[in-house]
């Protein structure tokens, strides 16, 4: 596999609605940001760009089939190779992993990464009726298909099983709506409470709406390069900032549709398939012995063995053996309060079932952010410093390449240049990891980016 | 060549329209064409309907069962593995499974309450979803609770035994059965 740099990115501003643009100009506002970062024309770039991979999740959202091709030709990208790729919530961080294998392989050298998600053109309730179509719609979708309610059913096992509270659960809200205060790209910038979080309208319990990210407009392009690339696009005048941000690994898991098929794995088998590295110490296997003990079930419906695959796998090509000091912030797909304590555990941020209380510790928080709260542990690793999709908004097919675009500029440092404001750059940051997650744990991608040194 | 017509017109018809004329420059100028940009949209409703004829296919006895007021499962015949909600191969194997009558009776194993929801269900709400395990089988079943407040959710409905019902008048879905509280 060949080296593969993430050289730069653009985001178009999420919003509920934006009926002033069709997708395709909105895709190009994010794709025009990205060659203008690296100085280059729109001529230049399209001269020089080998092919494209472009994501979006819904054919019903848009009414419009094979829609990635009338964005590829808006962007003057015709006849080069490219493809649509979708798979839930993850088609953004799909389209990312394979506009890298793209260059990994050999097969391109440049190439661009586009998604969008079109939302605003249905009411929320039949948003939500296309969303739930994204479960068995023999078994699932007919009970009452909702997915705010599949994932607070997840909820209300985790706290049977391991005593998660709501006010944890709150706690990520409070963190993500006041890190997009800073970011001007975001859809909800906004400081609020615990108790905002609580008393906000119950949507399924014990989730209320300020658990729950909301639909929006919006795109976000990525451009990847190989060593050859990027002397390609430099030797066309492109100004690439140095140290270089490179792509060292991905991964990705999957498992069944039905939450109810998850399966019931012994101990034995979570130790030879699931366990990280970090976690293979005598402590921690006594922990988790104990949890088996007691009739825990994995992955049960409380975590998401996808996540952890698709983690495990990641951090191997990455070479990472201990995320929490090893990864510098993540950028995770915290489409509900309550599954970003789940994918804490899965990414091994924690151990299974310690997501609650690492939630309200202040590990996952930024440094120099003042979030009203009295957190008893500094900032270790900050989770979603841009805002996540709670606060930045999920236009799905977008998601996934707005977290690599974000990831992209905080190892590049420039973060203030991009926001106007320095208050989510990070000091230092050398590495970061991306989590994109479909369905109710379905598909999930985790990319690793860091810095060249 | 054969004969054209270059008065040809479609026929206008009085139905469709929704506005008779929209804000416009009178004159098309260098100006008011330039000035287009700074127009707003135009938004239109867009229907969209279709009937699907669905097939539950190898599933069907599912449904038949239903009808009968039979809880079906389905069942590995070498593993014993079995799934509360049906599936035609195993996951592991890969053998075709076989049907189990699945027990009336199971724990709730989680839940929610849905205030809000899709479309097709929002004059349901507040509904109760929940993920239902059973005496002897590996997977669950997603069904509807009746019988317990929606205002009074509390995280000690998991555990509770739950007994199932069926609808009189089966509809072919999975709804057709439900669980209520048991005791």
């Amino acid at each position: 596999m060949r080296t593969v740099y993430a050289i730069s990115g653009g985001v178009s501003k999420f919003a509920k609605a934006k009926p002033d643009k069709t997708y395709q100009a909105v895709v190009k506002e994010a794709y025009d940001y990205a060659i203008e970062d690296i100085g280059l024309t729109f001529s230049q770039f399209r001269e020089l760009v080998d092919g494209s991979v472009a994501s979006y999740f819904s054919d019903h959202f848009t009414r419009q089939l094979m829609a990635a091709i009338m964005a590829q030709d808006y962007l003057g990208l015709c006849p080069k190779p490219s493809h649509r790729v979708e798979g839930g919530g993850a088609t953004g961080g799909i389209c990312f992993q394979e506009a890298w294998k793209a260059i990994a392989s050999g097969y391109m050298d440049i190439c661009v990464a586009y998604g969008f998600e079109t939302m605003s053109h249905v009411e929320t309730w039949k948003g939500n009726e296309f969303i739930a179509l994204a479960s068995d719609v023999s078994f699932d979708y007919p009970v009452g298909g909702f997915y705010s309610g599949y994932y607070a059913m997840m909820v209300t096992r985790h706290m049977k099983e391991f005593g998660t509270t709501v006010e944890q659960l709150a706690h990520v809200s409070v963190k993500n709506h006041a890190n997009a205060f800073h970011n001007p790209y975001a859809q909800k910038r906004r400081r609020l409470t615990i108790e905002d979080v609580r008393n906000a309208p119950m949507v399924a319990w014990p989730l209320t709406r300020l658990d729950i990210c909301v639909m929006s407009d919006g795109a976000a392009a990525a451009i990847l390069c190989s060593e050859e690339g990027l002397s390609r696009l430099e030797a066309a005048g492109a100004e690439v900032p140095r140290p270089l941000v490179r792509v060292p690994g991905i991964g990705r898991g999957t498992d069944a549709m039905r939450m109810a098929d998850r399966p019931r794995q012994s101990f034995d088998d979570f130790v030879e398939c699931n366990l990280l590295p970090n976690e293979d110490t005598a402590e921690t296997l006594a922990y988790y012995r104990e949890l088996w003990a007691d009739g825990f079930r994995y992955p049960g419906v409380h975590s998401f063995r996808a996540g952890r695959m698709g983690s495990k796998e990641a951090y191997r090509n990455a070479g990472i053996t201990d995320p929490l000091t090893e990864i510098d912030f993540v950028e995770l797909h915290d489409a509900y309060t309550s599954s970003e304590i789940q994918t804490y555990e899965d990414m091994g941020l924690c151990r299974y079932g310690e997501g609650g209380a690492f939630a309200a510790s202040g590990k996952a928080f930024m440094p120099g952010v003042d979030y009203g709260l009295d957190l008893p542990e500094e900032p270790a690793c900050p989770v979603n410093p841009s805002g996540g999709l709670i606060a930045c908004g999920h236009p799905v097919g977008a998601t996934g390449l707005m977290q690599a675009v974000f990831a992209i500029w905080q190892l590049q440092g420039s973060i203030n240049k991009h926001f106007g404001d320095p208050a989510l750059q990070l000091s230092n940051s050398r590495r970061g990891a991306i989590h994109s997650h479909a369905g109710t744990g379905t598909y999930v991608t985790v990319s690793i980016l860091e810095r060249e040194e | 060549m054969s004969k054209t017509d270059p008065g040809a017109k479609r026929p206008e018809t009085l139905g469709g329209y929704i506005v008779h004329n929209l804000p416009f420059p009178n004159q098309l100028t260098d100006e008011t064409l330039a000035s287009l940009r700074e127009m707003a949209p135009i938004q239109i409703e867009q229907p969209y309907s279709v009937t699907y004829l669905h097939s539950y296919a190898q599933d069907s006895p599912f449904f038949a069962g239903l009808t009968n007021k039979v809880l079906l499962g389905c069942r590995e015949p070498e593993s014993g593995y079995t799934y509360a909600t049906p599936r035609g191969h195993d996951m592991h194997s890969g053998a075709e499974t076989d049907w189990v009558v699945l027990p009336n009776e199971g724990t709730v194993h989680a839940f929610t309450v849905c205030h809000f929801g899709s479309e097709e269900f929002l004059p349901e709400c507040p509904f109760v979803l929940a993920l239902v395990e059973f005496e002897g089988a590996d997977t669950l079943f997603l069904t509807r609770l009746v019988g317990v407040d929606p205002d009074e959710a509390a995280l000690d409905w998991i555990g509770m035994k739950v007994k199932a019902k069926y609808l009189r008048n089966a509809k072919l879905k999975p709804t057709d059965v439900y669980f209520v509280p048991a005791e």
